[in-house]
């Protein structure tokens, strides 16, 4: 490294030779150019960057395959032949498959009705598309469990009269599918529509010039673009759904229907725990999300070589979806009311409900403010909001002020081993948020450090979990400021760190207020890793809402729910704006 | 074979402007006869796309007729209002729309292989057909190769060899040269006029590169605002400008005003201008006293050594050398008369230094008279 620093900062010294240092350059390199606030900062964060992210790597593979005494495979075996293990690796495929298979019929078909169609009431879609950053995957969950069980479902009570009583069972692997694919459709809809809009849309009307009908410009032109972002949908769905913990720990536990991240919260709850196995299967699981990652990242690398050369961007005319256009529009009325209203709304009734019960002309009449009276007042859920708060604002802050200088690091530098840096920040992305519990419990009950049993431990979950989301924001606004305007400023005699706070900060900051708007909102709703990891005591909203569903303390957590959504519609409101201020500057 | 009568086109207007609609074809009527290399020429923003898309259906036009041939593919008189692919026109676009995701041969197949079952060749013919056609544009040899492997310019002949492959009664052509670097451009110019001769297609272009368009065009329409401003031969549109607008948009031009002393014999007038009698054609009748501008190329200036014995020659005046440039393939002068700047392109040989005395001539024949912008 001592060399490479030597070999960027001749020329620039070559550029202008001040009598005074010319002196000290022509000495050649000596330690203490070496130490410089530069290099030390760049070092510091490199290992840093380093440590979290291989460390809990490290541990769990030392903790799962050493027991102490010798190398073994004891965890696995003991993991594996446990009762009932092959239909639980069945069910982890079949539910990320079939939820897969939903959430990617439904993002594409309304992606493609928006860009190329003039189905109306467009704006459905977008709204819809917010749902998941609104509502924490737990809420959405247990808003369905409301609306679909067998005995309290509201759609089951509106069925039976036709049906027979609790036709719809949302405790079964159906259900999971249904919940979980419903939840993950609008990122289909938002990778599908971006790819539907970078299409040229020359490519469809050459086709249509060429004598195709509508039907054969789909199937030969269309869908075969859009292949590669398809195949990239279809991996990313099938990890978020392997990953995924709040659907299958809310629907599939109560009917005995195991999947991986179950199990794993399974063997660590049970007595006494045991930490290899659930090692055992988070590396299993692991294994499969590293493959679908890796084959995604394959995939989108290829998708490049798909793009041609582009003319002017002739806006398509909207193609007339003609007497379909009705059917086209009752499809996303019916969308935007099985993913937004219903949920929402079956979330805020049992927020005004003494206890839970199924709407009904009776029901509707014993009307309460006292669950929100409750959550405002009750020193545990003060505390847990707290608690969030203070996890969200500083793994925000830290998460994005470190990888503003690791972008800088990795885009800016010529430092051999940049790339190792760049792909150390994405690591964390393969990794699930239950395996980052496990890898951490692994990590700290070994370490000496003291900070099992206190917030720092979640702090260090989140901060590596988001880290890459953050690395994204920030090596996207750093590629977007030009190099010429840091060395201007080092030849008008500011140092490393005053250019860096002078003029990468303030040129960098909408990005990184996204992205730290983006942390503070997704670690607010974390539940995976912070399940594993939370002490009695130390509990934060997420939690605070699965532990008021286990004591069946469903109205209270209803109106926990409904102010959580309304703090995150405000930060979704907030973000936004300021994406909307951050587009108008890149113009 | 191309007719189309009074087209008119209105956009949306975008939400900043005032205007609710954008008039983008405004009464739009022209002819391309069978064979001809029809050019739609203008300033980005003029219509001449929009007017070729309402051609191939990519567009609906608000009013008038589309026919080609004996078929009319759009009247909102009649109701008829053919769908894109239902015209079986030929279309090259601009990025030319090359299918990414299949090889040469599949995509110069595609137009084939989607017609209607009852009108579809057997897979022998249309192997056979897009093996001509690809032989046509000098690609039979890539035939196999991914889309995505080929340069730009093998790339817009394929784009051609697809647009050709249904020997489709009328192609059109969507600034298709345009994305090519100059060198291939050029090449590709006379190449798609060769192909357009041999195979006696009738063809729509649409550039705003004047050169192109005098080059490869039987007939060029120029278009202003949506309207078109003048159509002619190129040789009409480049030495007898109707408009200042088309003289300035087609090459440089000399303006000189004057007013219409006397009609002489056929086109030709005499015009008295402040720094003398000029001689000049205009086809459309002009009486005296009528307030003109004389436009003549820079080419049709010829300047020689010394001043002009009798200065109240017709078309000869004198004047002084300002500035040269040496432009290699010609020495560019700008030569001041009076208060008149007039510029002058002569053959590299003759060169005059600053403040030389010429003489400069205006040959008649290259003088048109335009009507002024009052």
């Amino acid at each position: 490294m001592t060399d490479t620093l030597d070999k960027s900062e001749t020329p620039a010294s070559e550029r202008t030779p001040p009598v005074g240092r010319l002196k000290r350059m022509t000495r050649g390199w000596s330690w203490r150019r070496v130490f410089t606030a530069k290099t030390l900062i760049i070092a510091l964060v490199i290992a840093f960057v380093g440590y979290l992210a291989m460390v809990p790597l490290a541990y769990l593979l030392y903790g799962t395959f050493y027991d102490g005494v010798s190398i073994t495979f004891r965890f696995f075996s003991e993991a594996y032949s446990a009762y009932g293990l092959t239909e639980m690796v069945l069910n982890s495929f079949a539910y990320a498959i079939g939820s897969t298979i939903l959430s990617v019929v439904i993002g594409t078909t309304l992606a493609y009705l928006t860009v190329r169609t003039n189905v109306p009431f467009k704006g459905l879609i977008f709204t819809a598309s917010l749902v998941p950053l609104i509502i924490p995957g737990i809420l959405h969950t247990i808003a369905w469990i409301f609306l679909a069980s067998p005995r309290v479902g509201l759609f089951n009570k509106v069925l039976e009269p036709v049906f027979g009583p609790g036709v719809l069972n949302v405790f079964s692997l159906g259900g999971m599918m249904f919940v979980e694919g419903l939840h993950l459709s609008p990122l289909v809809f938002l990778l599908m529509y971006a790819a539907f809009r970078s299409m040229d849309p020359s490519l469809e009307e050459s086709a249509q010039m060429s004598g195709a009908r509508l039907p054969t410009v789909l199937r030969r032109i269309s869908l075969p673009l859009a292949k590669p972002a398809l195949a990239a949908s279809v991996l990313i769905m099938m990890v978020r759904a392997l990953e995924g913990f709040e659907v299958p720990a809310l629907l599939g536990i109560p009917n005995g229907t195991w999947v991986f991240t179950s199990r794993i919260w399974r063997v660590l709850n049970e007595y006494p725990a045991s930490y290899g196995q659930a090692g055992a299967y988070a590396l299993s699981l692991l294994a499969l999300t590293t493959v679908g990652v890796f084959w995604q990242s394959r995939l989108s690398k290829r998708g490049r070589a798909y793009e041609t050369v582009t003319g002017k961007g002739f806006r398509p005319r909207p193609m007339d979806l003609g007497k379909w256009r009705w059917p086209a529009m009752a499809l996303v009325f019916g969308y935007f009311v099985l993913a937004v209203v219903m949920p929402t709304l079956i979330l805020v009734y049992a927020s005004f409900q003494p206890f839970y019960a199924m709407p009904s002309a009776n029901s509707l009449k014993t009307f309460t403010l006292h669950n929100y009276a409750y959550t405002l007042t009750n020193s545990q859920t003060l505390g847990a909001a707290q608690n969030s708060l203070l996890l969200g604002l500083g793994s925000a802050t830290g998460v994005m002020f470190l990888m503003a200088i690791v972008s800088w690091v990795v885009v800016r530098t010529k430092i051999p081993g940049r790339w190792l840096v760049d792909n150390l920040t994405f690591l964390p992305l393969i990794i699930p948020g239950l395996v980052m519990g496990v890898a951490l419990l692994f990590v700290y009950l070994r370490f000496p450090l003291p900070i099992y049993g206190t917030l720092w431990i979640l702090f260090i979950a989140y901060f590596t979990r988001y880290m890459p989301y953050g690395m994204r924001y920030a090596a996207s606004s750093m590629y977007q400021i030009s190099g010429e305007l840091e060395e201007s400023a080092q030849t008008s005699g500011a140092s490393w760190w005053q250019t860096f706070r002078r003029i990468n900060l303030p040129l960098l900051m909408p990005g990184l207020v996204a992205g730290w708007i983006y942390i503070l909102m997704v670690s607010v709703r974390e539940l995976s890793s912070s399940i594993l990891l939370y002490s009695p005591g130390n509990e934060v909203l997420s939690i605070l809402i699965w532990e008021q569903w286990e004591n069946g303390q469903f109205t209270e957590l209803a109106a926990l729910g409904v102010l959580m959504v309304l703090v995150l519609v405000v930060l979704v409101a907030v973000a936004n704006r300021l994406g909307a201020k951050v587009g108008v500057r890149a113009d | 074979m191309l007719q189309i009568d009074n087209l008119r086109k209105t956009f949306d207007g975008s939400r900043s402007e005032r205007r609710s609609r954008v008039l983008a074809v405004d009464d739009l009527s022209l002819t391309a006869e069978e064979g001809q290399m029809f050019t739609l020429l203008g300033p980005s923003g003029c219509g001449k796309t929009t007017t070729l898309r309402c051609i191939a259906g990519l567009e609906h036009p608000d009013r008038g007729d589309i026919t080609v041939g004996d078929r009319t593919l759009f009247s909102d008189e009649r109701g008829i209002r053919l769908a894109a692919n239902e015209r079986g026109l030929g279309m090259v676009f601009q990025s030319y729309a090359i299918w990414p995701h299949m090889n040469v041969f599949k995509n110069a197949a595609l137009p084939l292989e989607v017609l209607p079952r009852s009108r579809r060749l057997s897979k022998k013919e249309i192997t056979a057909r897009v093996e001509r056609v690809l032989s046509v544009v000098q690609l039979d040899k890539l035939m196999d190769r991914p889309a995505t492997n080929l340069s730009g310019g093998q790339q817009q002949r394929l784009a051609l060899a697809r647009a050709l492959v249904m020997e489709p009664p009328l192609l059109l052509l969507d600034e298709p040269l345009s994305n090519l670097d100059a060198k291939l451009r050029e090449e590709m110019r006379f190449e798609l006029k060769r192909l357009q001769r041999e195979l006696n297609i009738t063809a729509v272009y649409v550039t705003h590169d004047q050169v192109e368009a005098l080059a490869m065009s039987n007939k060029i329409a120029v278009m202003r605002e949506g309207r078109i401003e003048q159509v002619g031969r190129p040789r009409e549109i480049y030495e007898r400008p109707s408009s200042r607008f088309v003289a300035d948009f087609i090459g440089t031009s000399n303006f000189i005003d004057g007013t219409v002393e006397s009609h002489e014999t056929g086109d030709l007038y005499l015009v008295d201008t402040p720094h003398g009698k000029i001689r000049a054609t205009s086809a459309a009748d002009l009486p005296a006293g009528e307030k003109v501008a004389v436009s003549i190329r820079p080419e049709y200036v010829e300047v020689e050594k010394g001043a002009v014995p009798a200065s109240d020659a017709v078309g000869r005046w004198s004047g002084v050398v300002e500035t040269r440039a040496f432009l290699g393939e010609s020495v560019d002068h700008v030569i001041r008369v009076g208060e008149l700047e007039m510029r002058a392109r002569c053959h590299p040989s003759l060169s005059f230094p600053p403040d030389t005395e010429v003489t400069i001539t205006l040959q008649e024949k290259m003088c048109s008279l335009i009507p002024t912008d009052e």
